[in-house]
């Protein structure tokens, strides 16, 4: 490879994949090679931080105390380096709203240089709770962006104890508000494992009563990194055992006509009357299906499973074959 | 089963309080029988609790950690040292249910004649015979009508040509669509049609017509044959055959969805709820809305009669629901629309816009009637208790007084304020208050003032009745119960 006004690199077997257009980092001093940006991906995501004010039970990006201003600016000179066409991009952390102003000139600099692109930024929403940060974000006006922010519970303590943080219930609350108030789309991401599962149906029902103007609702699988990991025995429930309360909040949230959708779960494992609702989540470098998934005929259609599910995954994982009853 | 991590602190962290007490948010109850109240919050939520548990709720002895006290504070019964969120979510929750007030008058009923062919049982409005054209709307009434409904700050307007026999006098009705599309050119509203007829004088001429300007149909239909041809009397006997034939060249014309029926309840109605509902099914509704029998005409003598009356549509009503349940458990899916307003109140944060189930009443502000005679009133009670010779509802006269000076009237102005359900004795106090509304014409009619006596009032026997009745089915009977939530 050919860096522009230098020399050239060679490149290891395993980064066979890069291709032109796909945006690289290379720190010759530190002997550091990063891939930023692939423009074949449909998951591109940045990471902006790994600092954050909450310290959830099931984090798969664990919080880290660490001065990271600098990933600001290697995404501000990525951003001019991306495709224009690139359909979607994730602004990730930590808590990128942390960031503050650096945040604002981040989404300022997506929408000069990615006009079209849709932004999805994961955030736990509880800074938006300050009314000036919300209209600030509004006040870039992106075409399309969307912030995805997560809800456990419908009572405080429940949210607080999941998110380690006291007073989180109500700053996220007033966050959502806030940012919708400014006309900020919002989604709500609800991650299932045993502290969120019994309160589900309620947490649904208190959703489409309280925030029915929300743009979208992600029931989602557990992915076994980072924090849920440690906690693996504390957390995990096998996806079919929660189906009941699956579908309880998933037909409560359509009869309150919200868009809802269900995230990291393969088919196998959810009762067939949410298979509308699933959809294929899992970014494609570290999805995977099993060996006894060949035989499935829903296979094209199935998200698969997280490579990280080979810690611990439902035992009702089987082919399905079309046509059979079940 | 092993915890979490000693990172990590325990739920009990979280769950201790800064401190030991709650405050009550407003809230209202309601015996549901011996042992269980209903309990609502001003946005409508509700819980039906054990008697013991209403009373140490509101007594603060409720202990903290219980179950009910939990579903008490998600459904934001109670507020306390946690978080005061509760408090930002009720008040938008508020503003959401009341935001029907914000878009103002919408409805417009245009009176094109008082002649018809039918001398209905139930039918307030003296009927003419259909030679005498002095009860058409003239030209000169219909312009200035347009005119006064292109007043209202809507962004959508409907118009709803109403009798009579509304397409007895159809080039009126000609005149008037052609005048709202081309004004509509500039103002750009979304402006919606509907002719009310009985379908009886029904031509190609009119199909073609409703077809060019989507406009759509709204007839009658009280059920069986026997049943509706007596509440419908027509010289010829014919009004069933009629309406049946009406219905099916209208559908064929203009599309399925495009035509839709009303029934009318009197005391012949009161033996056949399930034929009702069957005629209805059986002529390709997916829905009905069982409406009570009207308070006005013969029915106006005493409040005893017509809470006598109304005990019976009760019966009546909660029969034929609990057939078209079944109907839905055998897998018809078909809809009772007064229960699914109803439904929607209690189980949605969403206003329903439904004129006559709302406070303040849909009076003037929500819809307007404007006479063949050029007359305006507030309801098409209103014009009903007129044609009875009580003008108490006459708000002004088309082409004299002027939309500002109608709709700030103290004839309209006061009897809205006696409809806010929020602060008239005995509704202010009402665990059902959240679902139920007002009709200053009905009592007006049926007990001499806009406010009403609720005790004796059978709008609220109505409205108690069926709430309390979904309320019971909600919470006792899964199968039903599920059929309901559906109907939201």
């Amino acid at each position: 490879m050919r860096l522009p006004d230098g020399p050239s690199v060679a490149l290891p077997e395993e980064l066979s994949y890069l291709r032109e257009g796909d945006v690289v980092r290379v720190v010759p001093y530190a002997g550091e090679f990063n891939v930023l940006y692939r423009r074949a991906s449909p998951h591109n995501s940045m990471l902006l931080t790994e600092r954050c004010n909450s310290f959830c039970v099931m984090c798969s990006q664990p919080p880290k105390e660490a001065n990271d201003g600098f990933l600001a600016d290697v995404w501000l000179q990525a951003i001019p380096l991306m495709a224009p066409e690139t359909r979607e991009l994730g602004l990730s952390g930590g808590e990128p709203a942390l960031l503050g102003d650096r945040f604002i000139e981040l989404l300022r600099a997506c929408k000069s240089h990615l006009p079209s692109t849709a932004l999805h930024v994961l955030s736990n929403g509880r800074l938006f709770n300050y009314l000036s940060l919300a209209k600030q974000v509004a006040n870039v006006a992106c075409a399309d962006l969307m912030i995805g922010i997560p809800l456990y519970s419908d009572l405080p303590a429940g949210h607080d104890f999941v998110v380690q943080a006291r007073g989180a219930f109500e700053q996220t609350l007033r966050g959502i508000m806030n940012l919708k108030r400014c006309g900020v789309k919002v989604e709500l991401r609800v991650v299932l494992h045993k502290e969120t599962i019994d309160r589900l149906p309620r947490l649904a029902r208190f959703i489409s009563r309280n925030l029915a103007f929300v743009d979208h609702v992600a029931l989602m699988g557990l992915e076994l990194m980072g924090f849920a990991r440690g906690n693996l025995e504390a957390l995990w429930v096998d996806p079919a055992d929660y189906q009941a309360q699956l579908r309880a909040a998933v037909e409560e949230l359509v009869r309150g006509r919200l868009q809802v959708s269900i995230y990291n779960h393969p088919l196998c494992v959810l009762d067939r009357s949410l298979w509308a609702y699933a959809r294929k989540s899992i970014s494609d470098w570290k999805n995977e299906y099993l060996p006894s998934c060949v035989a499935c005929t829903e296979r094209e259609q199935c998200g698969g499973l997280f490579a990280s599910a080979t810690l611990r995954r439902s035992a009702h994982i089987a082919p399905i074959f079309r046509g059979a009853s079940g | 089963m092993s915890g979490l991590k000693a990172a990590f602190r325990p739920r009990s962290h979280f769950n201790a309080r800064s401190g030991n007490r709650y405050s009550l948010l407003p809230l209202r109850f309601l015996a549901l029988d011996d042992s269980r109240y209903i309990v609502t919050n001003l946005v409508g939520e509700h819980l039906v609790l054990p008697r013991e548990t209403v009373h140490a709720l509101v007594r603060h002895e409720l202990p903290m950690n219980s179950a009910a006290y939990a579903e008490l504070k998600a459904s934001h019964f109670v507020v306390d040292a946690d978080s005061a969120v509760a408090l930002d979510l009720l008040a938008l929750k508020y503003r959401t249910k009341q935001a029907f007030l914000s878009q103002f008058t919408s409805l417009f009923m245009f009176v094109t004649t008082l002649r018809c062919e039918h001398s209905c049982r139930y039918c307030q409005v003296s009927r003419q015979s259909e030679s005498k054209h002095e009860f058409d709307m003239t030209v000169e009434t219909a312009k200035a009508a347009v005119d006064f409904m292109f007043k209202s700050p809507s962004p959508s307007l409907k118009v709803e040509f109403q009798g009579g026999e509304s397409l007895l006098n159809f080039e009126i009705v000609k005149h008037i669509v052609a005048r709202v599309e081309e004004r509509n050119l500039q103002e750009r509203r979304a402006v919606e049609f509907v002719i009310a007829t009985n379908l009886a004088p029904l031509s190609e001429e009119h199909l073609r017509f409703c077809a060019d300007h989507h406009i759509l149909i709204s007839t009658s239909l009280d059920g069986p044959e026997s049943l509706h041809n007596f509440n419908r009397p027509k010289k010829g006997k014919d009004s069933y055959a009629l309406a049946v034939d009406g219905i099916r060249r209208a559908r064929a014309a203009l599309g399925k969805d495009r035509v839709s029926a009303l029934m009318t309840t009197t005391e012949a109605s009161f033996e056949r709820p399930k034929e009702i509902v069957d005629e209805y099914v059986a002529q390709g509704f997916d829905s009905i809305f069982l409406r009570s029998i009207s308070p006005y005409g013969f029915a106006v003598k005493t409040g005893q009669a017509s809470r006598y009356q109304m005990a019976a549509w009760l019966d009546f009503y909660k029969t034929a629901l609990s057939h078209i349940i079944d109907l839905n458990l055998r897998g018809v899916p078909f809809r009772e629309e007064f229960a699914s307003l109803i439904l929607r109140k209690i189980l949605t944060p969403w206003p329903t816009g439904y004129v006559d189930l709302q406070s303040p009443a849909g009076i003037g502000i929500s819809a307007l009637v404007f006479n063949y005679d050029g007359a305006i009133y507030a309801s098409d009670e209103s014009r009903m208790l007129a044609e009875m010779g009580d003008q108490t509802f006459r708000l002004g006269t088309l082409g004299i007084d002027e939309f500002e000076t109608v709709m700030t009237s103290d004839r309209l102005l006061q009897p809205l304020l006696d409809s806010m359900s929020e602060g008239v004795p005995m509704c202010s106090d009402c665990a059902l208050q959240p679902y139920c509304g007002a009709d200053p014409v009905h009592h007006h009619a049926t007990q001499g003032n806009s406010v009403g006596f609720k005790p004796t009032s059978s709008y609220c026997q109505k409205t108690m009745g069926v709430v309390r009745h979904l309320i019971g089915l909600l919470e006792d009977d899964p199968a039903a119960a599920h059929v309901l939530r559906g109907w939201v």
